[in-house]
Parts: structure tokens; sequence; C-alpha cells
């Protein structure tokens, strides 16, 4: 297969375990590319792509505008903040003006979740999924997939424990479509308040003590707690999170396996991660990073390549 | 489909053997050489070479494998995309003399992607190609073969095809497509 059954990357849950080897296996030559003394292509040199973000971001924007340039694209930027959106315009009014400056392919970033799939309907351009919400975040789950196959060599049959926010999490209900699709078990843990009451019908284990489910995993993905998102105090503080959910190098060392650990960053340093384990050997977390650039140049030449498009 | 045999396993290694010598004529040692066979298909032809060298001279040519890919021209042209291959170049092509090595030189296409693939390894201080086979009267771009393996005159509508396998015979066939 060389191309991907999807026109738009709206989410995990939309495309095929075949679509996720793929982006895969486009990322490992875009790996090598980024390892190179020069380290850019020229295969989307006619495209241009919109990074519109309705939400703040750092590494997710600086990646996939790395991703962009890396792929010869021409790229504009756009944040709600300093926009039009203010005034008062409508989300579709907006994309549609930037597209009517002949703009091929839309990066987008929302607060709403299935913002990007009530535009896929409306425009022809693609569009790739940034985070919306507190319901999906593709690449990094795709990112979260590729630093475990990397590292372990293969992600069917591995144990992932997904610990800390879980109801705030896009990341959390990306990665668990994608892990699932690959064949690996995922289990879900944080206190009773930060689950969804259903997550248990997505067919993952839930647990409450952290450290049953590092006992049980081989690869920790350790979220932040999203205090932007929660109207309400869902835990007493911040200090009694990290004493019952924060993992610290004494804990990790207690176990009597080595594990994997991950985060999508930004950090908490001393709320969910201590940072003796952010810094240890145990981290993979500056290489989830550095794939995040390789899995966004894969999708958007993927996405750009397809016939017609 | 009808197959015609242009190149049997016989005449193929004399071809081969050729081609390595008037390799070794205007390289001598290889000293300041490198070797880069063009994904996918040109890689097998520079295994066959890079193995005979080695039994011809004793040398132990510095070779890679490049994918062009990324620096197609057709690239949202076609009806389905190319896919990637691995890219293993672990040297720097800066001041060295550059072989190009494919098995078909059609359109020159190719070759023209791959000169633009090869700069991002420095700037050589010149680029020669060598082709198994070379397809005359059929080039979009004006390129030519530094070592031909054989010339072939085809049309448009006929394939070349070039089976390179060290389980199976060595042989290259002309078919005409129905």
């Amino acid at each position: 297969m060389t191309q991907l059954s999807q026109k738009h990357l709206l989410g995990i849950k939309d495309i095929t375990e075949k679509d996720i080897q793929l982006i895969f296996d486009t990322a490992d030559t875009f790996k090598e590319v980024i390892n190179r003394p020069i380290k850019k292509v020229p295969s989307l040199r006619d495209i241009t792509i919109a990074n519109v973000f309705f939400e703040n971001s750092t590494r997710t924007r600086l990646s996939f505008e790395l991703a962009e340039k890396r792929l010869s694209a021409d790229v504009i930027n756009f944040s709600a903040s300093s926009s039009s959106v203010k005034k008062g315009e409508t989300l579709l009014d907006t994309v549609n003006n930037i597209l009517s400056m002949k703009v091929d392919m839309l990066v987008m970033r929302h607060a709403s979740p299935g913002a990007p799939h009530f535009l896929s309907r409306h425009i022809d351009a693609n569009i790739v999924n940034a985070g919306d919400g507190t319901h999906e975040h593709p690449t990094q789950a795709l990112l979260d997939s590729y630093s475990i196959r990397e590292k372990l060599g293969d992600v069917a049959g591995k144990k992932v424990a997904i610990i800390g926010d879980i109801l705030h999490s896009r990341v959390a209900i990306s990665n668990i479509f994608a892990l699932q699709k690959q064949g690996a078990e995922v289990m879900v843990c944080g206190p009773n308040t930060l689950l969804p009451k259903h997550i248990a019908s997505l067919g993952v284990k839930v647990e409450l003590d952290v450290r049953k489910a590092l006992e049980w995993c081989d690869v920790a993905n350790v979220l932040r707690i999203q205090l932007e998102r929660q109207q309400i105090k869902y835990f007493p503080s911040l200090r009694e999170y990290s004493l019952y959910y924060g993992i610290n190098l004494k804990l990790l060392e207690s176990l009597d396996k080595e594990i994997v650990i991950m985060h999508p960053g930004p950090i908490n340093r001393g709320v969910e991660l201590a940072s003796d384990v952010a810094d240890s050997r145990h981290a993979i977390i500056l290489d989830q990073v550095q794939n995040g650039v390789a899995i966004r140049m894969a999708v958007l030449y993927l996405l750009a390549s397809q016939p017609g498009a | 489909m009808q197959k015609r045999l242009i190149l049997n396993p016989e005449l193929l290694s004399i071809t081969v053997n050729r081609l390595c010598h008037q390799l070794i004529e205007n390289h001598n040692n290889f000293e300041n050489t490198v070797l880069v066979g063009l994904q996918p298909r040109g890689t097998y032809l520079l295994d066959l070479i890079v193995d005979h060298l080695k039994d011809l001279a004793g040398v132990e040519v510095t070779h890679g494998y490049l994918d062009t890919t990324f620096y197609r021209d057709d690239f949202r042209r076609r009806d389905t995309p190319v896919k990637a291959s691995e890219t293993k170049i672990n040297f720097i092509v800066e001041n060295k003399k550059v072989v190009l090595i494919d098995d078909v030189l059609f359109t020159g296409r190719s070759v023209r992607a791959a000169m633009d693939a090869l700069l991002a390894y420095g700037r050589p201080e010149k680029v020669e190609l060598l082709v198994l086979i070379d397809r005359r009267y059929s080039r979009d771009l004006p390129l030519a073969a530094n070592y031909v393996g054989k010339r072939v005159n085809t049309m448009a509508s006929q394939k070349v095809m070039v089976q390179l396998d060290p389980s199976k015979q060595n042989k290259v066939w002309l078919v005409n497509e129905e």
C-alpha cells in the first residue's frame, strides 16, 4: 500500500492499522532525512500549508512548522489570540478566508471537540487535526507509538499504562485507539475523579494504584495535569496528587524490571513526574520530540501525495 | 504479454565484468570514488558490481543506496504515489567522484532527481552515470550515461524487465504490454 485510506487526519479512530504502518515506514525515511547535513527535501515545494491554532501550543506548532519547512512547503501561521476571531468571525468564515488565498492544507488546533470534523464537511483542503479539545490528538499518538516501536522493536503485545489526567486528555484517547489497533494492551491509571465514567467500555484496564500499574506495564505514558481545563477541583491539592500519583526514581527502582517512561510535554516537574525520572535513562521524552517532526513530515507528505488532492 | 530475452545469464555476467573493467580503467584504486545505487532496483546492480570489483581488483569500494522519492518531479501527478525506500549513505560526497548506478535509463527523470538528492550530501567533484540498459530515443531530458551495459531500441509502450536476484538467474527481458 502506498497511500492513506483517508483524505484528512482527523483522528486515530478513522484510520486503519495499515495506514499507521505506512506512516511509520515513511517516517523512517524522513528520520534519515532530518539527520542529514542538509535536512530538507523539495517534495512539497508547490504546497501551501496554514497552521491555524485557536488554542495555545508551543511544541506541536513548532514541530508542525519544522516538518512543513523540511518538506519545502510554504507556511503561514495563524493564532486566534491576535486575529479577527476576537471580533466575532465564525470558524467557517475564518477558514474560508484563509483558503481563498489558495492554501492547500490546514493544520488545526481548536478547543472544541469535533471542530476539524465539522470543517472537513465544508472545505476541500486536507485537514490535519493538531488537537481538538478533549477529543483527539492523532499525531501525538502516532509519535508515541513510533517511539515505543523504536525503543522496544514492536508495539504489538506490549503493555502500556497511561497515567494521570485521563478525563481531560486527547492524548489518552488517541493513544488508546492507536495502541489497540497495533495490538498492544492498554491500562489507564489515575484518581477516580480524573477517569471518564465509561472508559472501560473502550476495552482498557482501569487501575487506581499507580504502583500496581507500573508493575504491570512495559511502558508508562505519563500525562500532565491539565489545570487549565479543570473548572472544578478534582483532587485536594497538587501536593497530594504528587504524593499519590507522582512518579519518582525511588518508585521506579523498587520495581523488579525496567520500564520506559514517556510524557507528551509540557512536564510539570515535581507533580506527575519527578526531575530525577524526567532526566533519567528511563525517559524517552526528548526522543518523542524528535520523532514528532519525522511523523508529522510523513503525515503531511502522505496526505499531499494523494492524486487529485 | 510477450517477453523477449535480451540478456541471458552468461551475457549479463560478461557485461557486468566489462563495466567493472571500465570503472577500474577510469577510477584506478577507487581512492576518491564512491558508488551510489539508486533505490529501488539500482541497488541490486550496485551490489553485484561491488562484489565483482572486490574479486577483480581486491578493492573495497565505498558505496551507498540513494532514494529519490522526495525529489521526483511527478509528485501529486501520478495515479498512485511512490513508496519511499531507505537511503543508506554514511559518507559525505564533498570533492568525491560519484558514480550513480541504476538498472535502466529511460526518460532520465530519476537520474535528474538523483542528482538533486545527491547534493544533500555535499558538492561532488564529478558525477558519472552507469546503467545496465540504455533505452535509446526515449529521453525527456538532456542526459547520457558514461557506462552502458547494453543499448536497446524500444517503444514507449514496451517495458524492460531486469531480474537481478542472487537466488535466481540474472536475466533481462523486453516486454510488450498488450
